[in-house]
């Protein structure tokens, strides 16, 4: 318990994803196999059936320090946290501290043994238990056992330390990590096990990316000038979700994102639609949120990503889909030389076949359109079927094909693919074979320095946002922004903004300058009425990137270059 | 004795103010942050190791008249003597003798020993109007030689990673007793924020010890900054002033880091629990000690703080102040 509590307080006390990892590493290294296998439970976000509440904690708390029970609310409101109150609080109890007792004889013998205590008794044991620790670990015990033991690292991060301290490779411990799995030493000793054929048949294969049109590309003249002829070309839509394979092996299914990361089990309805399959496929495809035909947005999906507990409410909420648009393998075979024409065709034979989802889109122009139209069945199950093909445009001239991009936004999509038909599936980003041509090519981070309340509904909450870039060592207002939020992101910027004011000025809140969003905007030209002297175009935020600092945002001198670019 | 009024509180039986934030023509001032000090007054009076501060706080054109520790001046019908809080340089409880017996004004104080300062002097009094910043029972101070041995020790462990480490902290105060502190550990010298640099001036000509400080600012672009230590006041951090440092790892020292919330919120990599005020174990003890029968608390937790006297038997109520203790306005100063 001591060496978990002190990964614990070390995962804590940094913002560095390095040392998290080293941290992780060097417990891992140290820990029993038993110990190990309970903290991959915990870390990966796992956790017991909640014990005990926070309250009761603190109660007991207050019982063990003699201090009246109105005083728990009072410093509650301050920490915000029911097992981190309780430890401050209990600091005035001292410790002395007795043999340690290993992650796995705590989990096992106490926190899962109180199950089946009566509650006055539960508490004589966990106060009893108190004088035993120190601050942090005691924190720990009450994290775990309320059920809130978090420690914002993700599994990726966990896969990492685990496959650094095994010396196995992140994917192996990857997909060893997917499915069901017990905590116990003989789990741990499979999970670093060196065998590791048992890993090879989840394996994907290496994506291949497409490569975005220079900016200078704004319409068909310069399509064809740029790729020849546009009936050497397939087109689709280039879909706003997660990129990601669907392996189906031996009557096994696996998810992969393109960080190598195995997520089957956040979408286990994509496995469960890949139980159609033939064995030896393997597909490349986008994960959508999707509903009544529509692709949702990006931030509808992101719900489900880091929702691993919630699964089966998520599930009803944000429907996904997987999307197809490659096959790589096939009848166990690598079919990624076939030229793309003949993967393409082999694709709709296998999804059809399977009779899990059809086409979508019947193969006219007008018909392309289908999939974003309204129907009036608004639950039609083709087209939310599970697993669907990414339909082809089928265009016939560059100009058509400029027209139909025009309408991404209103799709919900980020523009069109354009592929050769001729190509085989690559490695990597390799350039001249399949291109990306996206809407709203210009995107930059800017700081967060002015917000004011917004209108209508808004009007209580602090969600119009002024946007600036650095210009010498100041930040230059660039951009207002009011949409692209979630009403959660809204909700906790709107508090932040709140205790973080700097200055106000009338409605207008001054505020740190910290936090930092990737804005997207449609044109940029030249403003005399603007102090940075440039005008954007219907900036929205895209992303709060709370991975930046203000210091890594961008310059002015940047934003000025491209608006070079455009002409 | 005391009474509130809009520009402060207000000694009728002295015709004095104590700590007033409006203009008033006499100002008696416990220390030298900006929330307790303002300009304005007509004149003012302060202990002798803290005029220094008071004048470079209210500028050279004020009114400052000052007395040692201990001594009594005669204020209309009161007699009023200033003694150490150990707050910081020069920071005193402010004691009042009149025809309704003792009162002593805490100010803003601590309990436990800084090198930068006098250490506070308990005094018996009638009524004891106290500072209540941190009065919760989740409050309660490690060691200052336990925080400083972890800093020191995080400090050395990003000087063999490579890195800058900076410390947040107020610029009057925290600043110097971390410079002193840190004299235990290492004699390096340590940038700091020009702002500290003329109130780190007035310590040492107090003959406090400290670590060389030498600004940030003057360092050539360019220069390396890996393994240095830098202080800084909070409201510089996410300026670009921060650009020069290159990579670094931050924390904040502060009586707010006890609570990992906060700390999160804001995102230090580490939280130095460093406060120049009086924890919850601090508080009650020194009102004890004091005997007072009533106690006023003021700015913080003060509601909290005068309730759970009251429970205990003392006649205890609230003072509203525009005092605002750690987190308020030295934040920005």
């Amino acid at each position: 318990m001591t060496r978990f509590a002190r990964l614990y307080a070390a995962l804590d006390a940094t913002n560095s994803t390095t040392a998290k990892v080293e941290a992780m590493v060097r417990y891992f290294t140290d820990a029993p196999a038993a110990d190990a296998a309970w903290a991959v439970y915990f870390l990966t976000g796992r956790r017991l059936k909640r014990l005990l509440s926070g309250r009761a904690i603190g109660d007991w708390a207050m019982a063990m320090t003699g201090l009246p029970d109105w005083l728990l609310g009072e410093c509650y409101a301050v920490v915000g946290d029911g097992a981190e109150t309780a430890a401050l609080i209990l600091d005035a109890v001292p410790s002395a501290p007795v043999e340690p007792r290993s992650l796995q004889v705590w989990v096992e013998e106490r926190i899962l043994a109180l199950r089946a205590a009566p509650p006055e008794h539960q508490q004589t044991l966990v106060t009893g238990w108190i004088g035993e620790l120190a601050r942090w670990e005691r924190f720990t015990l009450f994290k775990l056992l309320t059920g809130e033991f978090r420690t914002g690292v993700s599994q990726t991060l966990v896969v990492r330390a685990v496959a650094q301290a095994a010396g196995l490779p992140v994917t192996v411990i990857a997909a060893r990590l997917t499915g069901e799995w017990t905590p116990d030493a003989a789990w741990y000793a499979s999970l670093v096990a060196t065998d590791v054929t048992d890993t090879d048949r989840s394996r994907p294969y290496p994506f291949y990316l497409a490569s975005p049109l220079d900016p200078a590309v704004t319409g068909a003249v310069a399509l064809a000038e740029r790729l020849g002829p546009c009936d050497g070309w397939q087109t689709e839509w280039k879909w706003d979700g997660i990129r990601a394979q669907l392996v189906r092996r031996d009557g096994r299914a696996f998810l992969w994102s393109r960080g190598e990361e195995a997520i089957a089990e956040r979408f286990p309805e994509i496995t469960h639609a890949a139980a159609g399959l033939p064995d030896g496929v393997v597909l490349d495809g986008e994960i959508l949120a999707f509903r009544n035909g529509h692709p949702q947005p990006f931030a509808a999906l992101q719900r489900r990503i880091g929702r691993l507990r919630q699964v089966a409410r998520s599930r009803r909420d944000i429907p996904v889909v997987f999307m197809a648009y490659d096959i790589l393998e096939h009848g166990g075979r690598d079919v990624r030389e076939q030229p793309l024409t003949e993967r393409r065709a082999l694709l709709d034979r296998v999804v059809a076949q399977a009779q899990l989802a059809r086409p979508v889109a019947p193969v006219a122009a007008r018909d392309a359109l289908l999939p974003f139209e309204d129907d009036d069945a608004g639950g039609d199950r083709e087209s939310d079927a599970t697993l669907q093909i990414s339909p082809r445009l089928d265009a016939t001239s560059w100009e058509a094909i400029a027209e139909q991009r025009a309408t991404s936004r209103s799709r919900g999509v980020e523009g069109v693919m354009i592929k050769r038909l001729t190509s085989a599936y690559g490695v990597g980003r390799k350039r001249g074979e399949w291109w990306k041509w996206k809407i709203a090519p210009y995107t930059i981070d800017a700081v967060l320095i002015y917000a004011q309340p917004g209108s209508g509904k808004r009007a209580s909450l602090l969600t119009d946002y002024t946007f600036g870039v650095w210009d010498g060592g100041e930040l230059v207002p660039v951009a207002k922004a009011y949409s692209g939020l979630s009403n959660d992101e809204i909700a906790e910027m709107d508090r932040w903004i709140r205790r973080h004011t700097v200055e106000r000025f009338g409605p207008v809140r001054h505020v740190e300058p910290l936090h930092v969003f990737e804005l997207g905007f449609e044109a940029i030209a030249p403003s005399s009425r603007h102090r940075s002297g440039v005008a954007v175009r219907f900036p929205r935020m895209l992303r709060w990137r709370r991975d930046k600092t203000a210091a890594e945002a961008d310059t002015l001198a940047a934003l000025r270059m491209l608006m070079k670019r455009r002409v | 004795m005391l009474v509130e009024t809009p520009v402060g509180l207000y000694c009728a039986a002295g015709d004095f103010h104590i700590d007033p934030w409006g203009p008033t023509p006499r100002a008696l001032i416990t220390h030298a942050h900006g929330d307790h000090a303002r300009s304005g007054s007509s004149a003012y009076l302060c202990a002798t190791p803290g005029a220094a501060l008071l004048t470079r706080r209210l500028g050279a054109n004020a009114t400052i008249e000052s007395l040692p520790y201990g001594e009594p001046v005669r204020l209309g019908r009161t007699t009023v003597s200033f003694h150490p809080a150990g707050h910081v340089l020069g920071s005193a409880q402010i004691r009042i003798e009149g025809p309704d017996g003792v009162w002593v004004v805490s100010g803003d104080y601590k309990r436990a020993p800084d090198p930068t300062c006098a250490p506070f002097e308990p005094l018996r009094c009638d009524v004891f109007v106290t500072e209540s910043t941190f009065a919760l029972p989740i409050y309660r101070w490690d060691s200052a030689s336990d925080v400083l041995a972890d800093l020191h020790a995080w400090w050395e462990s990003n000087r063999a990673l490579g890195l800058a480490s900076i410390v947040f902290c107020y610029t009057l105060g925290k600043a110097q007793r971390l410079l002193a502190e840190l004299t235990a550990y290492t004699d390096r010298p340590v940038l700091v924020h020009g702002m500290m640099l003329p109130l780190i001036d007035i310590y040492r000509a107090a003959g406090v010890r400290l670590l060389p400080a030498s600004p940030l600012i003057e360092r050539p672009r360019g220069t390396s900054l890996a393994g240095e230590l830098v202080l800084a006041p909070p409201s510089a951090r996410g300026t670009p002033w921060m650009r020069r440092l290159g990579d670094l790892s931050d924390a904040l020292a502060s009586g707010l880091m006890r609570v990992r919330g906060v700390r999160r919120q804001r995102a230090y990599d580490r939280g130095f629990v460093l406060s120049d005020h009086a924890d919850w174990p601090a508080l009650l003890d020194t009102i004890a000690a004091t005997g007072a029968a009533r106690v006023l608390a003021t700015h913080g937790h003060a509601e909290v703080l005068a309730r759970h006297l009251r429970e205990l038997g003392l006649d205890a109520g609230v003072l509203r102040t525009a005092w605002e203790g750690e987190g308020g306005a030295d934040d920005h100063e």
